[in-house]
């Protein structure tokens, strides 16, 4: 593996810097676009309502407005609260969504790092979100958090199989684990002998990509999955005792990490950093790719919000229901199928 | 080792008394006991719920009313007669004028007086625009009960139409304080019956909107069919009214079957739904069609206004003969009563109120056992009751 960063060499130290403000921006930037753009303005427009208007124009403004406010408010830890776990808890949260980000590709030498596990890997560290909502839910003392974290547990493992099990199905038509060859094979790739626009596995793998956005949608507890954090029952599920910039942690981490995935599924099923008929090896496309990248993930994000403005919420065993009985089942025939088509042709 | 601080060492047994506490209450067959309210999302108000739960599931629930108590009924006692429709006007606040009709029925009857017939019929129309506010209420709220918010934005953009026609004829959006006895304060504004008309075909394909965007709704369907089912013996031995009532499958309503003379009721042509299920399926749906068959009644009676006085003749100091009276109306949120006893001075002797939340949510503890946590939301949800309308 090389250790290159746009393709410039440069001292060790350099590259660090440079990585670590990358992440930062690549985690920041997309998750306050997700907020501004569908949180406040989307939202809104559904609800026939204007949203935020004073700050900046259009409102643009109001999330600074937001953080600043969240950074001043004093941070409260209850009295009986498992103080080291409490204050933990957020940012292990966050710090799987900067890992998650690391190993997404945005352009041919734009990437943090390029592994050859590279969709392994990152299934593997969304799952550790899951303990900094259990230590989150456990250590408020509180018992509406301690449903939460234990309702937000159940539920992340049970939609992460259907989403491993729809991610095998691209992975055995792309041959490889490694993201980038992930993104050529779909460029490179051809649907039956056409061509045209090289094989972005939305085509070919349509029901494995209906199955991922269900099973995202549960792993970022949005709505119609957002039992964890219920209002109507559970107050704020495992976030009801955070306050100030714990909360605002949170709060990020769930924007952030609905980029990271939108990030992930439009690497896998739309075609990534790349587009049709562009040269994959150009330099230019380092500064292309994350635009495009960028773009595709405001689509699928589009998606998830506007299923979580629109359905009401599951119920516990209704949601265990639909993980087991419908969605595994069916990735585990789209892959049956993937293999059998991937054999013939 | 550093020395801890004495606040550290509390903190630390502190943490492991609640850790301990935490574990007692969930390894032993006990079971949690889940606080819901006072100070809670899900009670619009001030309405507590305490569930022992096993697991998820409750093995009991119990509902403490009374954080809201504004003792109405003793108010009343020390305000003349005019002055109490200000009072009663705020129990059940998302319908404030129909809490007004039943306690002027029952003076008049006391003091044997009818209002005219336009009076009627313009009493009955707010009456049945006061229960549209309330029900568009309830439909968009019902959305964010079950997690969805965006209903509850089109309940209120809709009702503020409504809203605003009731504060045209009365002055008030929200407490209209208009009913007067033998009649009412002032008669309709000019171009008010038009516009009237426009709001019910808007509240109309309000309901349609939310016939398709939650009852249409496979999940709304799966959380609420089935779940918290009170059949027909159960909802009239806990004394249900309304509603809840009439989804269990009890064709009763006060306003076909009650006799009631001072209101119009019987003169246009509508339907009484009832819905066999019992279910917070049936208890929705049955609102649903209430609203819309409100909009007809009002439609109706704004074609068929008859002319006249809109004031009987009326002493100038109201003095209620001594006697005792008892009128019950359908409310939005069900049958509400005033029990009322006048010695013939200036207020009430005496005033009993008959709510309907009060009654209805009786019937929670009975139909909580078993439930799920999210079916606790549900089923209040679909109860529906006003704090003010428990408390009073």
């Amino acid at each position: 593996m090389s250790s290159l960063v746009l393709a410039v060499e440069l001292a060790w130290w350099q590259q660090t810097v440079l990585r670590t403000i990358g992440v930062l921006a690549a985690v920041l930037l997309p998750a306050g676009t997700l907020v501004y753009v569908f949180l406040f303005k989307m939202m809104s427009f559904m609800q026939s309502r204007l949203g935020p208007m004073e700050a900046g124009p259009y409102g643009s403004m109001q999330l600074l407005a937001e953080v600043g406010k969240w950074i001043q408010k004093e941070d409260i830890i209850p009295w009986r609260a498992d103080r080291k776990l409490f204050a933990m808890a957020p940012y292990i949260v966050v710090m799987t969504v900067f890992l998650t980000y690391v190993g997404v590709p945005f352009g041919p030498d734009a990437w943090f790092a390029d592994l050859d596990v590279g969709i392994f890997y990152i299934l593997a560290v969304s799952s550790i979100s899951v303990l900094g909502i259990l230590i989150a839910g456990w250590s408020s003392a509180n018992k509406y958090s301690l449903l939460g974290g234990l309702r937000a547990a159940g539920q992340l493992i049970a939609y992460e199989l259907p989403m491993v099990l729809a991610v095998v199905g691209v992975v055995i038509q792309a041959g490889t684990l490694n993201l980038q060859g992930i993104v050529a094979a779909q460029h490179e790739g051809a649907i039956f002998g056409w061509d045209g626009i090289g094989n972005p596995f939305i085509l070919t793998q349509f029901v494995g990509f209906l199955i991922f956005l269900v099973a995202l949608q549960a792993e970022l507890t949005q709505t119609p999955f957002d039992m964890p954090v219920a209002e109507s029952e559970l107050v704020s599920g495992y976030m009801t005792e955070y306050s100030g910039m714990r909360f605002l942690l949170f709060f990020i981490a769930e924007f952030a990490s609905a980029g990271a995935f939108a990030a992930v599924a439009a690497t896998l099923f739309l075609g990534g950093w790349a587009l049709p008929g562009v040269d994959l090896d150009a330099d230019y496309m380092n500064v292309l790719g994350p635009i495009v990248l960028l773009a595709k993930i405001m689509l699928v994000a589009f998606l998830v919000f506007w299923v979580r403005f629109t359905y009401p919420r599951f119920r516990e065993d209704q949601l265990q229901q639909l993980a087991w009985k419908v969605l595994i089942p069916l990735s585990l025939v789209n892959i049956l199928a993937t293999m059998a088509l991937k054999v013939a042709y | 080792m550093t020395a801890l601080t004495e606040r550290q060492q509390l903190a630390y047994v502190d943490a492991q008394a609640a850790d301990a506490r935490v574990n007692v209450e969930l390894e032993t067959d006990e079971g949690m006991i889940l606080n819901l309210g006072p100070q809670h999302p899900a009670t619009h108000g001030t309405l507590r719920v305490t569930a022992k739960l096993d697991g998820e599931q409750v093995v009991w629930a119990d509902v403490v009313p009374g954080y809201m108590h504004r003792g109405y009924e003793k108010l009343t006692e020390v305000r003349t007669y005019p002055q109490v429709t200000t009072l009663i006007n705020r129990i059940d606040w998302l319908g404030s004028f129909a809490n007004e009709v039943p306690f002027i029925l029952a003076a008049e009857q006391l003091m044997e007086i009818e209002a005219p017939p336009r009076a009627r019929c313009i009493r009955t129309i707010l009456f049945e625009m006061a229960r549209i506010a309330n029900l568009v209420i309830f439909l968009g709220d019902l959305g964010v009960q079950l997690g969805a918010v965006t209903p509850t934005f089109y309940a209120f953009r809709d009702r503020e139409h409504v809203l605003d026609q009731i504060e045209a004829v009365t002055g008030g959006r929200f407490h209209p304080n208009f009913d007067r006895i033998g009649g009412l304060k002032d008669d309709l504004p000019k171009g008010w019956i038009a516009d009237t008309k426009a709001v019910m075909a808007r509240i109309r394909s309000f309901c349609d909107e939310m016939e398709d965007l939650l009852f249409g709704n496979e999940i709304f369907e799966a959380r609420t069919r089935g779940v918290g089912v009170i059949p027909a013996e159960v909802a009239l031995a806990y004394g249900l009214s309304g509603a809840n009532l009439r989804a269990s499958g009890v064709d009763w309503d006060l306003r076909r079957d009650g006799g009631i003379s001072g209101l119009a009721h019987d003169e246009v042509d509508w339907k009484v739904w009832t819905h066999p299920d019992g279910d917070s399926f049936a208890r929705c749906w049955v609102r649903l069609q209430e609203t819309r068959e409100a909009t007809h009644i009002v439609d109706q009676l704004c074609d068929g206004l008859p002319s006249g006085p809109i004031m009987a003749k009326v002493p100038r100091v109201i003095k209620v003969p001594p006697g005792e009276a008892y009128v019950e109306t359908e409310n939005p949120l069900g049958a509400m009563g005033y029990y009322l006893v006048s010695k013939g001075d200036l207020g009430p002797f005496r005033v009993k109120i008959r709510s309907a939340s009060f009654s209805n949510i009786s019937v929670v503890p009975w139909v909580l056992k078993g439930v799920y946590v999210p079916d606790i939301i549900t089923i209040l949800a679909s109860l529906y009751f006003i704090l003010g309308d428990i408390d009073r």
